[in-house]
């Protein structure tokens, strides 16, 4: 859909940042092509947030360079920020509606999407006319999300978008994403969710102490793909499970020995989040 | 190229060059939300707008009837003063309260992450001003009319008066409530800083007190600040020429009242060049 997804939407070389004698982030190198969904993963204390804020030109590096949609955002101007779109979580404002906000926001914008759209893509459908204090956690999320893309933006910054929903609501959230990346839109997340990095993510970098321990596809992190399987079944005697390189030998040979159906038959390759922990727990 | 920024493309274009929305456009759509959330939130309503009113009814009604003076009464002199208390309220102390509040809930850094022109949310707020300080000045003059034998100017020169010390008056204390807005670390605490400070002032200023009342080394301490230059004009405005001999200098000093609220002017703009901040201290 994009015309030039084949550029990088985002190139950062060497950032460093510290604050005082913390170093919070000690020399990072990314590269996130246009439409591509890419999410960070680490602890809090990473430096997750303090990479993102680097990158939507609310914090200043101490060192290092970044090029965000071609542009440095430490100097970037409106037009720059016009491209982008930012996902804060906030308090609403107390006393304005849903919609005085989204339409507030959309015009901000040269080339807005409709502000009736967006309400609807958020599900905030019905809500038009309830005040930022009326809004339930989950609403005003929805609210931070909608007033993100009204800008129609190439790049979006997520961090953490869906701390504290409900399992229903952060399904229609990624549904949302989806879209969005299905129109061709750069989406950079952080997360603690393994299971979203997974749904959503092209790639995926574990940062902690301030660099990155690994960045590859979700589904091949840290040689995840390649790791010994686990295969598991059951027997009169309970549950065996054996590791083994190729599983589909070992599942070869319980189908002759069984003469079939294997009973209980599970393949498991280390998930996410086990690689995830093994590459955490590591760095401590 | 034409105005409208209604562009129906949905995949955007990174290149092309883009028209953003101008500041005055969008500060008349900012001031418009402002007034109407400023008018819907019943605390500042009640402690910012209805209050001054509420004072002088009752302070008017304690001793609103005694003569200052041959043909001038203390109500007369409340309202004036009264006026010049309103006028901080909605501009000084107002601002002072919902910038603070703005900036902690991450209203001012939300913004800044958009393309709005930074002018557009000053446009915003001087409209807010403006409009709230006009219907406050119009509610006490009425009150005052209506209680207190107030004489609205008879002669082009007090009216006069009356729009350069409105204006002057009205732009010093926004700018000193701007610069103020900076110093609360939470909007919570910023009742000893903006409130505490402003009840003071109005005590010793000539705004709940006849200044005549107000011990000398006090007239010299309010001396300093916008609000005793402001109720002293407005009493010129407001009250016969006898009244002048009630000044701690015999006369209106309509000069010297000029070049300390221009004086506040510029001291407020440098306060608020230096010192606005877009993002709250705790927020790094």
């Amino acid at each position: 859909m994009n015309v030039m997804s084949n550029e990088s939407a985002i190139t950062v070389r060497g950032l460093r940042k510290s604050y005082g004698p913390s170093v919070a982030v000690g020399g990072i190198d990314l590269d996130i092509s246009r439409g591509e969904v890419f999410a960070l993963l680490g602890p809090n204390g990473a430096g997750k947030t303090t990479t993102v804020e680097i990158l939507e030109g609310y914090r200043y590096r101490d060192g290092g360079t970044v090029a965000v949609l071609g542009e440095d955002p430490a100097s970037a101007g409106r037009e720059w920020r016009a491209r982008i779109g930012i996902v804060l979580q906030l308090t609403a404002e107390p006393e304005l509606t849903v919609s005085e906000m989204v339409r507030q926001f959309a015009g901000y914008y040269p080339r807005p999407r409709d502000p009736g759209e967006v309400i609807e893509l958020t599900g905030l459908t019905g809500l038009e006319g309830r005040r930022g204090h009326q809004l339930s956690g989950g609403q005003r999320r929805r609210l931070d999300v909608a007033l993100g893309i009204v800008g129609r933006p190439e790049l979006l910054f997520l961090d953490e978008p869906t701390t504290g929903f409900d399992p229903e609501a952060r399904r229609q959230f990624w549904d949302l994403i989806r879209k969005l990346a299905a129109e061709g839109t750069t989406i950079l997340l952080t997360t603690h969710y393994m299971a979203e990095a997974e749904a959503l993510a092209n790639r995926v970098a574990v940062l902690a102490s301030g660099r990155v321990l690994a960045l590859d596809e979700p589904a091949a992190l840290a040689g995840r793909a390649l790791q010994d399987a686990r295969v598991s079944w059951e027997t009169p005697e309970g549950r065996r499970t054996v590791q083994t390189a190729s599983p589909t030998q070992v599942v070869t040979g319980l189908a002759a020995q069984f003469g079939g159906e294997v009973p209980g038959l599970a393949i498991m390759r280390p998930s996410l989040e086990d690689v995830y922990l093994e590459l955490i727990g590591a760095d401590r | 190229m034409t105005a409208s920024p209604i562009v129906t493309s949905a995949a955007p274009v990174g290149g092309e060059s883009i028209r953003l929305p101008g500041a005055i456009g969008t500060g008349l759509a900012r001031g418009r939300l402002e007034v109407r959330a400023f008018f819907r939130e019943r605390q500042t309503v009640v402690f910012v707008f209805a209050l001054p009113a509420i004072l002088l009814v009752l302070l008017g009604s304690i001793f609103g009837h005694q003569a200052a003076l041959h043909g001038v009464t203390v109500g007369q002199l409340f309202t004036a003063g009264m006026i010049a208390g309103g006028i901080g309220a909605t501009s000084f102390q107002n601002l002072g309260l919902t910038i603070a509040a703005e900036r902690e809930r991450g209203t001012l850094k939300r913004l800044r992450g958009t393309p709005m022109s930074p002018a557009a949310y000053f446009i915003g707020k001087i409209i807010q001003v403006l409009v709230c300080t006009i219907a406050e000045v119009l509610v006490l003059v009425a009150v005052g009319l209506a209680f207190y034998h107030l004489h609205l100017p008879t002669s082009a020169a007090k009216w006069w008066t009356l729009a350069w010390v409105f204006v002057l008056g009205t732009i010093a204390c926004s700018l000193i409530g701007i610069g103020i807005s900076s110093l609360p670390s939470s909007a919570t605490n910023s009742f000893p800083v903006i409130t505490l400070p402003f009840l003071v002032l109005q005590f010793i200023s000539g705004v709940y007190v006849p200044f005549s009342n107000v011990p000398p080394w006090l007239q010299h301490v309010a001396a300093v600040f916008p609000l005793k230059w402001m109720s002293q004009g407005l009493r010129s405005v407001f009250l016969p020429a006898q009244a002048a001999s009630l000044e701690p200098a015999g006369q209106w000093q309509h000069g010297q009242t000029a070049l300390v609220l221009a004086g506040w002017i510029v001291a407020g703009l440098v306060l608020c060049l230096t010192t606005f901040r877009w993002r709250s201290s705790r927020d790094g």
